[in-house]
């Protein structure tokens, strides 16, 4: 098991190199001028050389991958460009509140999607399963933006259930008051995906050599639903579980810059609209290690599941 | 012989079709996709909605199944606000009063036309008069080809890399390999975010300004990772089939295996994958869009529509969001509907 994390973690080595010359050639060729963005519109042509002076900007671009690398691994990726904040401090005081939103919104739709698609994959073929799959379809037509701005006007605003937007200091009293419509609107609309989904893996099962033999000995429908099929379909759903654990970062960036919550998503939204590029480069290359790691994380929990799957 | 082959090759896409139109679930989505196409060719063509930012009704006009309202914001026609009250004579200190007989002469020579606007619409107005429903109409024309454009750009960047991936294996493939794991291990949102902003303040952003280029390329550069995974893994499995063996006896270049004898075989998975990419991307550039980070302002699609609609909500003018919602939905639920028929339609085996 050692031996597998160390040879993973070695291999994500290339990949997290990829990730940086990414970055720092995407905004190198393809991005502004960073001097022209910092002075803004009215700066003399000396303003403009002692800004490429300070950043750096004047020497080689091989000098400048250099500092670029170098301050990947030392997590200083220096001041945001417009609010003079470092970029560590920003990423480590945004992630809270977004965790705070991502993390129950990842357990409620696990948890009511997974009886739901047992309900619907039970009664397979049945006018209740047609209706179920047609409603699913339909609702995942319905842009997110729609859900969000129709929950928060009715909801919120006109019925008063919960306050409209709005962020504080204690855990606690976020979870309770704040966090609970946007979980509620994320895990509505995440349902109906989910539930597809899975349906299609349970009836998967049904079909296997297990049911017919379960049948054959008289075990009752429900008894194989519960006993038999469950378990061997929870092997692809916590495949796709997996597959939903990085976006618990960044996410729910919608959710946040509509209620005003102070998280990593609304960070970057923010950035982008200024051109503050140290943030955008610093998130998106900590937030594809932390993507990597939690896709290693899972693998090996993985195997705490599934003990037919070696791992190699 | 050859006769024979075309004959055969033709009977499957005729099988194909004849399947599609035993579904009936089916051919209706793929009559609501085809009514969406010849609005959308009218809406290009300039038949319908070529005029959408012409200001035809009062600001807000009720829909006409509504009825007229009192209109708290009637039009102001000029002047109309000037009889309040008698001003105080300041002709003694007013250093322009001199000039005001003339000024008056020459606004009186000017001729001002108010252009009729009604007070309700089809499917009402929006905040500056404009007929939600052709806004709607052109609305869906911008939107559906951003995501038709951006998946065949994605489909293209993914059949050619997994193409060239899978038929040689080998250090091409090791690349591409990384260069796919490289991509996929940024989280999607990110490298959106990220090509946003560099197309934003960048030179190719200044290249590509005023049109839905920058959006088409955001999303093709971040959504052909999937395609050239099943491309890749369709070549793979193709390579050594004996009919690309056989074109490689009779002296098929690599070129002519890759593209004229696999690429018919395998146009299915493609097909299916490029469906599924046009659904996905048009929900993304709703959202782009919306976050003013999509199509630039003096065009109108989906995602424009629902962030003036977002603020128009609080006064009770709920139109704008209901029309583009309803044409949304109606559209992505055919097209998600038509994808999944023709999926079973072109694998039998599925059923």
């Amino acid at each position: 098991m050692t031996a597998y994390i160390l040879r993973r973690l070695w291999q994500t080595v290339p990949t997290l190199g990829g990730v940086v010359l990414l970055v720092f050639f995407l905004f190198k060729f393809f991005g502004g001028d960073p001097a022209e963005i910092l002075a803004g519109q009215v700066a003399s042509p000396e303003q403009l050389d002692a800004i490429r002076r300070e950043l750096g900007l004047d020497r080689p671009w091989t000098t400048q991958l250099w500092h670029f690398l170098h301050d990947v691994f030392t997590f200083d990726f220096g001041k945001s460009w417009m609010t003079r904040e470092p970029v560590s401090e920003i990423f480590l005081t945004r992630l809270p509140a977004t965790l705070t939103i991502t993390i129950p919104i990842l357990l409620l739709e696990v948890c009511l999607a997974i009886p739901l698609a047992m309900l619907v994959a039970y009664f397979r073929g049945s006018l209740l399963d047609r209706v179920a799959m047609a409603v699913c379809v339909a609702a995942m037509s319905v842009s997110f933006l729609v859900y969000i701005i129709v929950g928060q006007y009715w909801l919120a605003f006109e019925w008063g259930m919960f306050p409209v937007q709005g962020w504080s200091d204690d855990l606690w009293r976020n979870l309770l008051t704040y966090a609970p419509l946007p979980v509620l609107l994320a895990t509505l609309v995440s349902l109906a995906p989910q539930t597809r989904l899975y349906r299609s893996f349970f009836l998967d099962e049904t079909k296997s050599d297990y049911v017919r033999t379960a049948r054959a000995k008289g075990l009752s429908e429900p008894a194989i639903m519960l006993r038999h099929v469950f378990r061997n379909a929870m092997v692809p759903v916590l495949t796709n579980v997996s597959l939903l654990l990085p976006g618990v970062f960044a996410g729910s960036f919608l959710l946040e810059i509509f209620f005003s919550i102070p998280g990593l998503g609304r960070e970057i939204y923010l950035a982008v609209n200024r051109s503050d590029y140290p943030v955008i480069q610093a998130f998106t290359v900590y937030l594809a290690a932390l993507t990597m790691l939690v896709n290693l994380a899972a693998d090996v929990l993985y195997r705490l599941v599934d003990p037919r799957i070696q791992l190699k | 012989m050859a006769a024979i082959l075309e004959g055969r090759h033709e009977s499957a896409w005729a099988a194909l079709w004849s399947r599609l139109l035993q579904d009936r679930v089916g051919t209706l989505c793929l009559a609501v996709v085809l009514a969406y196409l010849v609005l959308i060719l009218a809406s290009i063509l300039g038949l319908v909605s070529a005029d959408w930012h012409r200001e035809v009704g009062v600001p807000y006009a009720n829909p006409a199944l509504l009825g007229e309202t009192p209109q708290p914001q009637a039009p102001r026609s000029p002047g109309a606000g000037r009889a309040r009250g008698a001003a105080p004579d300041l002709s003694a200190v007013d250093p322009l009063a001199p000039k005001y007989a003339e000024w008056a002469r020459r606004t009186a020579e000017l001729k001002v036309s108010e252009p009729q606007r009604s007070l309700t619409l089809a499917w009402g107005g929006d905040r500056w008069g404009r007929d939600v429903l052709d806004k709607a109409i052109k609305g869906s024309q911008v939107s559906i080809a951003v995501g038709v454009t951006a998946a065949l750009c994605a489909t293209l960047i993914g059949t050619l890399l997994g193409a060239l991936a899978g038929f040689y294996g080998g250090l091409r493939d090791d690349f591409l390999e990384w260069l796919y794991s490289v991509f996929t291990s940024i989280p999607s949102i990110l490298l959106i975010f990220a090509l946003a902003a560099v197309l934003r303040s960048g030179w190719l952003g200044q290249v590509f300004a005023g049109g839905i280029w920058t959006v088409v390329i955001i999303l093709a550069a971040t959504g052909w990772t999937g395609m050239y995974r099943l491309v890749r893994a369709e070549y793979m499995k193709h390579r050594a089939r004996p009919y690309v063996l056989a074109a490689e006896a009779i002296g098929a270049s690599a070129a002519a295996r890759m593209f004229v004898h696999i690429l018919p075989n395998v146009s299915h998975v493609i097909l299916i994958q490029l469906s599924l990419l046009v659904v996905a991307f048009i929900k993304v550039e709703v959202i782009l869009s919306f976050l003013g980070l999509g199509v630039p302002i003096d065009m109108v699609s989906w995602g424009t529509m629902l962030a003036e609609a977002q603020t128009e909500l609080v006064i009770g003018k709920w139109w704008q969001l209901a029309a583009a919602t309803a044409f949304m939905a109606v559209f992505l639920t055919a097209f998600s509907m038509l994808t999944d028929s023709l999926r079973d339609a072109l694998d039998p085996k599925l059923r």
